[in-house]
């Protein structure tokens, strides 16, 4: 069973293999030693910086291409100014950059996965470069597509229109058609939607029996992987004095010996939910904050038709419609459908950010013009002039002080250079005191980073930051887009319990998720969005397309 | 895996040479970097048209003051990559990029691109390929504008080609103040704000905000 | 604007050509027409062109809704050139500082006619030639290198999700409180700022992008073509087109008399 024409599993060894980035201090990874045997299926596990992903990357093939040139230089310059090896790292006994193909790499944004723009062409990609005969690619093009699932689209389908989960194993595709004998898959369904990891994960099963190829795969949730791979290795940062790999064996006894250990790493160990603070019983519904009515909501802006139609604007078509949503102070709402429809749209409509297609978002006058806020305590000296009823006419600085919306990129909301300017970034505009700041870098553990930029923060620490600096405004209504996705069980604990705090002190809570153990926690009031009834949205199937612009 | 070609070694003893080959990180970067400048600059025209276009049918050389901002492709790219053919290389691609879009200037909006992004490169050259200050990027900034005001003034496809003399002379006036502060200054500050956030991190720019402004 | 990177179902007649054929003859006519500013020689070309709009997919309500911005450029640089150019013959018009003489206005109009028959043949190339297509024929028949060909194809793959990111990171701005209003200066160093933003995620996109394709085997030196781009009996006449077209708007010119080398423009 586990063979088939052109794949010969790899064997991958490493002795005191080593890995520093150019411009870094630190190794990645140091004092690696480490064997797979061909066919083996490793899941590899450790904490943020222990160096998976560099370690995966070395594999593919894609590491060492330093900025100044010479990789494994330890030559006369011998700054922290280029990149350096120690040790040796070989996949069948030779350098995973001498050997193209050899092994294939899927990553964990999905967008970036795709290189061309026809679903065949993405496909045959990886096999022209390694220079396959042009009559022998398109036979394995095929293949490829019906091991994944996708066989069923036409060639010429075009990428863009792919879900997040189609696209990885569009990804997973590209690789299988170059018949490489070691899949590395760093993070593949981190950013997936439920639906979309198990499908990638079945994807990659499949493929793995009938090619029999080796598997190395990094991914925080255990739970995904456990009974698709024969061995767990625990990776620890890099020392100079202790071994690069903690535990290493069987999925079920590494489990129950490092249970412990990994998690308080963050690792998502099955079975396993962090423990949360739990929410005291609400004493009676909240005061309404925000209601819509009618909403019909786009992403889109309206058109501005040509000059024969007298440049009148033309409504673009919404992906939801005839919506009704109140928002109550202390009280959750969540919001979950499929993939494209309309979640994040919905909720930065309610947020004051997207103007309606149709319908009203308007804020009581609780929200808009309170007399004390919730806050009231330290509303001295700031300005909480009346703002009309709807939050998408309100200047930016009337917006935050009202409701605060926490983005799923964290980096697209920094504004500046400094995490301690970035929080004080709101307060100082709207004339606030620091006290609040002071304490929200206490509780959200970002006192050690006051001088750090922002973008250089791990995932954990970026997340945490963005919902500070939105909280360091006061909002009355915080509005979440996915806060849970790609984000270590540590730090789901923390946010969750954080947030079912705030729930408690009277602040509403909108957060759209997939994540049904966060939902739980807040508790409220669930909000199911269905595809629109007609159009391209209608029943998505499998492999059906989904409708653009609608992000998940 | 590029071209790493027969340097290994050699390169690491002698820190003065560097290696000037293009990686393939290099290519994508330089090339998302012109994609990238070409939706900022659509979208800073849609506002910037309300207030240029009344301007331009005033006193067209005008226009010049503005045309910085598609220059800013060939000096960002130049003080990211730092290898030759750099600001060429974007700011063809940006006109590429402009082409596909629908340009006004058909297809001679990339015998444009090249001629600013050669503008831009010669001033690097010029130093070397070893100076990315402030100074410098100015300079190529202002080589940029330089080459497109002589391009639409006297080659035959330019918009201006009609003008008296004088209008010439103070649209390539304009185009290449516009050059220096726009595409020079702006792109050399952006060169700095990103080498503080680490993604210039495989790059020889990864210092740039420690590097001295002067010299 | 993801939409102006895919054909859409386009199947007529021209999109079949190879691109660099299709290149070569529209550059032909651009150079030709770009060599005298007059009426006769646009307009002859601007006629052609016209009547090749089906052949390439295109309708006139199709061209009207995405090309009427270039149609106000035309315009506009038309008046520029009647406004700035040396002035000859009667007085027409004078608009304050800017008198528009009967020779001025002439080559102005010939000078927005011209605008718009360069202008067009691109939108044509563009919408009958699929951007990966243009690519291999680059690479293939061009010579140029694969590397950066296919490069800047992947990374121009991108643009759709780049205009999506600057309104995303434009919305994440506001709710930290950084308006798209206030005085200009403000508006200017916020559009600064979203930029910025913008740049860093295209670049942390370009880098990951990177890593994808090397780690499907880019960047060496030999490689395969799927997709061979080849010329075909289609090639020939749409090179004879594009060599027609140009000759007749110079004959046209020359025959009326209007000819009129940009270098020796005088009026």
């Amino acid at each position: 069973m586990r063979s088939s024409p052109g794949v010969r599993p790899a064997a991958v060894t490493a002795r005191g293999w080593g890995w520093r980035h150019a411009g870094r201090t630190r190794p990645a990874v140091s004092g690696l030693d480490l064997d797979i045997r061909p066919g083996e299926r490793v899941l590899l596990l450790g904490p943020s910086g222990a160096g998976k992903s560099t370690l995966l990357h070395a594999l593919a093939g894609v590491l060492g291409d330093g900025a100044s040139g010479d990789p494994g230089g330890s030559g006369a310059s011998g700054e922290a100014e280029d990149a350096d090896e120690t040790g040796s790292l070989l996949i069948d006994g030779a350098a995973p950059r001498a050997q193209r193909g050899r092994a294939g790499l899927v990553q964990q944004d999905p967008e970036t996965q795709v290189v061309l723009s026809r679903l065949g062409d993405d496909v045959a990609f990886g096999a022209e470069n390694l220079a396959v005969p042009a009559a022998e690619i398109w036979p394995r093009v095929r293949e490829a597509l019906d091991d994944v699932g996708l066989g069923r689209l036409p060639l010429d389908h075009p990428t863009a229109a792919l879900s997040g989960g189609q696209k990885q194993r569009l990804a997973l595709a590209g690789i299988l058609a170059m018949r490489p004998g070691l899949l590395l898959l760093d993070e593949p369904t981190a950013n997936l939607d439920p639906a979309g990891v198990l499908e990638v994960r079945d994807a990659v099963g499949r493929c793995l029996d009938k090619t029999g190829a080796t598997l190395v795969v990094v991914e925080h949730r255990v739970g995904v992987w456990k009974d698709l791979v024969d061995r767990i290795v625990v990776l620890q940062p890099g020392s100079a004095t202790d071994s690069a790999v903690l535990i290493d064996g069987p999925p079920d006894r590494v489990l129950a010996e490092a249970r412990d250990m990994l998690i308080g790493a963050g690792v998502w160990v099955p079975g396993y939910v962090p423990a949360t603070r739990m929410r005291t019983p609400a004493r009676g519904a909240g005061q309404t904050l925000l209601t819509a009515d009618a909403l019909a909501v786009s992403r889109e802006r309206p058109r501005r038709a040509g000059l024969r139609d007298g440049f009148r604007t033309i409504a673009p078509r919404p992906v939801q419609s005839g919506l009704s949503v109140r928002v109550r102070a202390g009280e959750a709402l969540t919001i979950t459908g499929q993939n494209g429809t309309g979640k994040s749209t919905l909720a930065l409509t309610l947020a004051g950010l997207l103007r309606p297609v149709a319908g009203t978002v308007s804020a009581t006058a609780e929200l808009s013009s309170p007399a004390t806020g919730h806050s009231s305590g330290r509303s001295s000296g700031r300005v909480r002039d009346s703002a009309g009823p709807d939050p998408y006419r309100w200047k930016a600085q009337q917006l935050i002080a009202r409701i605060g919306t926490v983005f799923q990129e964290p980096e697209h909301q920094f504004v500046t250079g400094k995490v301690l300017d970035e929080l004080m970034f709101g307060p100082r505009h709207l004339g606030y005191g620091e006290d609040r700041v002071d304490e929200l870098l206490e509780r959200l553990r970002l006192t050690e980073l006051v001088d750090a930029n922002p973008y250089t923060l791990s995932g954990g620490e970026k997340r945490r930051l963005s919902v500070a600096t939105v909280l360091a405004a006061h909002p009355q209504v915080l509005v979440l887009d996915e806060p849970t996705f790609g984000q270590d069980a540590n730090t789901w604990a923390e946010l969750a319990s954080f947030l079912s705090e705030l729930l408690d002190a009277g602040t509403a809570v909108v957060s759209v998720t997939h994540d049904a153990e966060f939902s739980a926690v807040l508790g409220g009031a669930e909000l199911r969005l269905r595809p629109r009834e007609n159009g391209a949205a209608d029943a998505p199937g499998p492999d059906l397309q989904l409708p653009e612009g609608a992000s998940p | 895996m590029t071209d790493i070609s027969a340097q290994h070694g050699s390169a690491s003893r002698s820190s003065a040479r560097r290696n000037y080959s293009w990686r393939v990180v290099d290519i994508v970067v330089a090339a998302l970097i012109a994609v990238a400048g070409g939706v900022i600059f659509w979208a800073w025209s849609q506002g910037a048209n309300l207030i240029s276009t009344p301007v331009n049918a005033v006193y067209p050389p005008l226009s010049g003051l503005y045309a910085g901002g598609w220059m800013i492709p060939a000096v960002l790219g130049m003080l990211i990559i730092r290898k030759p053919g750099a600001a060429l290389f974007c700011e063809t691609v940006a006109a590429t990029g402009e082409l596909i879009m629908g340009s006004q200037y058909g297809t001679t909006v990339l015998i444009s691109g090249i001629l600013q992004g050669l503008g831009a490169e010669l001033v690097f050259a010029a130093f070397l390929y070893k100076k990315f200050n402030l100074p410098v990027s100015v300079l190529a900034g202002a080589g940029a504008g330089l080459f497109c005001g002589l391009n639409d003034s006297f080659l035959p496809w330019g918009w201006n080609i009609a003008y008296e003399a004088g209008d010439k002379l103070a649209y390539i006036v304009f185009t290449t103040i516009s050059g220096a502060v726009i595409a020079g200054g702006l792109a050399w500050l952006a060169t700095r704000g990103l080498a503080k956030t680490g993604v210039l991190g495989s790059f020889a720019s990864r210092k740039a905000a420690t590097e001295p402004v002067f010299s | 604007m993801r939409d102006a990177l895919s054909l859409r179902g386009n199947h007529a007649l021209l999109t079949r050509a190879n691109p660099l054929a299709k290149f070569t003859a529209v550059t032909l006519i651009t150079l030709v027409l770009a060599l005298s500013i007059d009426w006769v020689s646009a307009s002859v070309a601007l006629a052609f062109e016209l009547l090749l709009l089906p052949l390439a997919g295109l309708t006139v309500a199709l061209l009207w809704q995405r090309g009427w911005p270039l149609i106000l450029a035309a315009a506009l640089g038309g008046w520029s050139t009647a406004i700035l150019a040396p002035d000859s013959g009667p007085v027409l018009l004078d608009a304050g500082i800017w008198p528009i003489s009967a020779g001025s206005l002439q080559l102005g109009i010939g000078f927005m006619l011209r605008g718009l028959a360069i202008a067009l043949p691109a939108v044509l190339l563009m919408s009958c030639t699929d951007p990966t297509d243009l690519a291999d024929a680059l690479a293939q028949n061009a010579k140029l290198p694969h590397r950066f060909v296919l490069g800047t194809l992947a990374a121009m793959r991108l643009v759709g999700i780049m205009a999506e990111q600057w309104q995303t990171i434009g919305m994440a701005r506001r709710a930290r409180g950084v308006g798209s209003s206030g005085n200009p200066y403000q508006r200017f160093r916020a559009t600064l700022g979203q930029s910025f933003g913008l740049l860093v995620q295209a670049i942390r996109s370009a880098s990951r992008l990177a890593v994808t394709m090397e780690a499907r085997g880019f960047g060496g030196a030999a490689r395969t073509w799927a997709r061979p781009s080849t010329f075909s009996g289609l090639d020939a006449w749409v090179l004879l087109g594009g060599l027609g077209i140009a000759a007749a708007a110079v004959a046209a010119a020359l025959g009326a008399g209007t000819w009129n080398l940009v270098f020796l423009t005088r009026q």
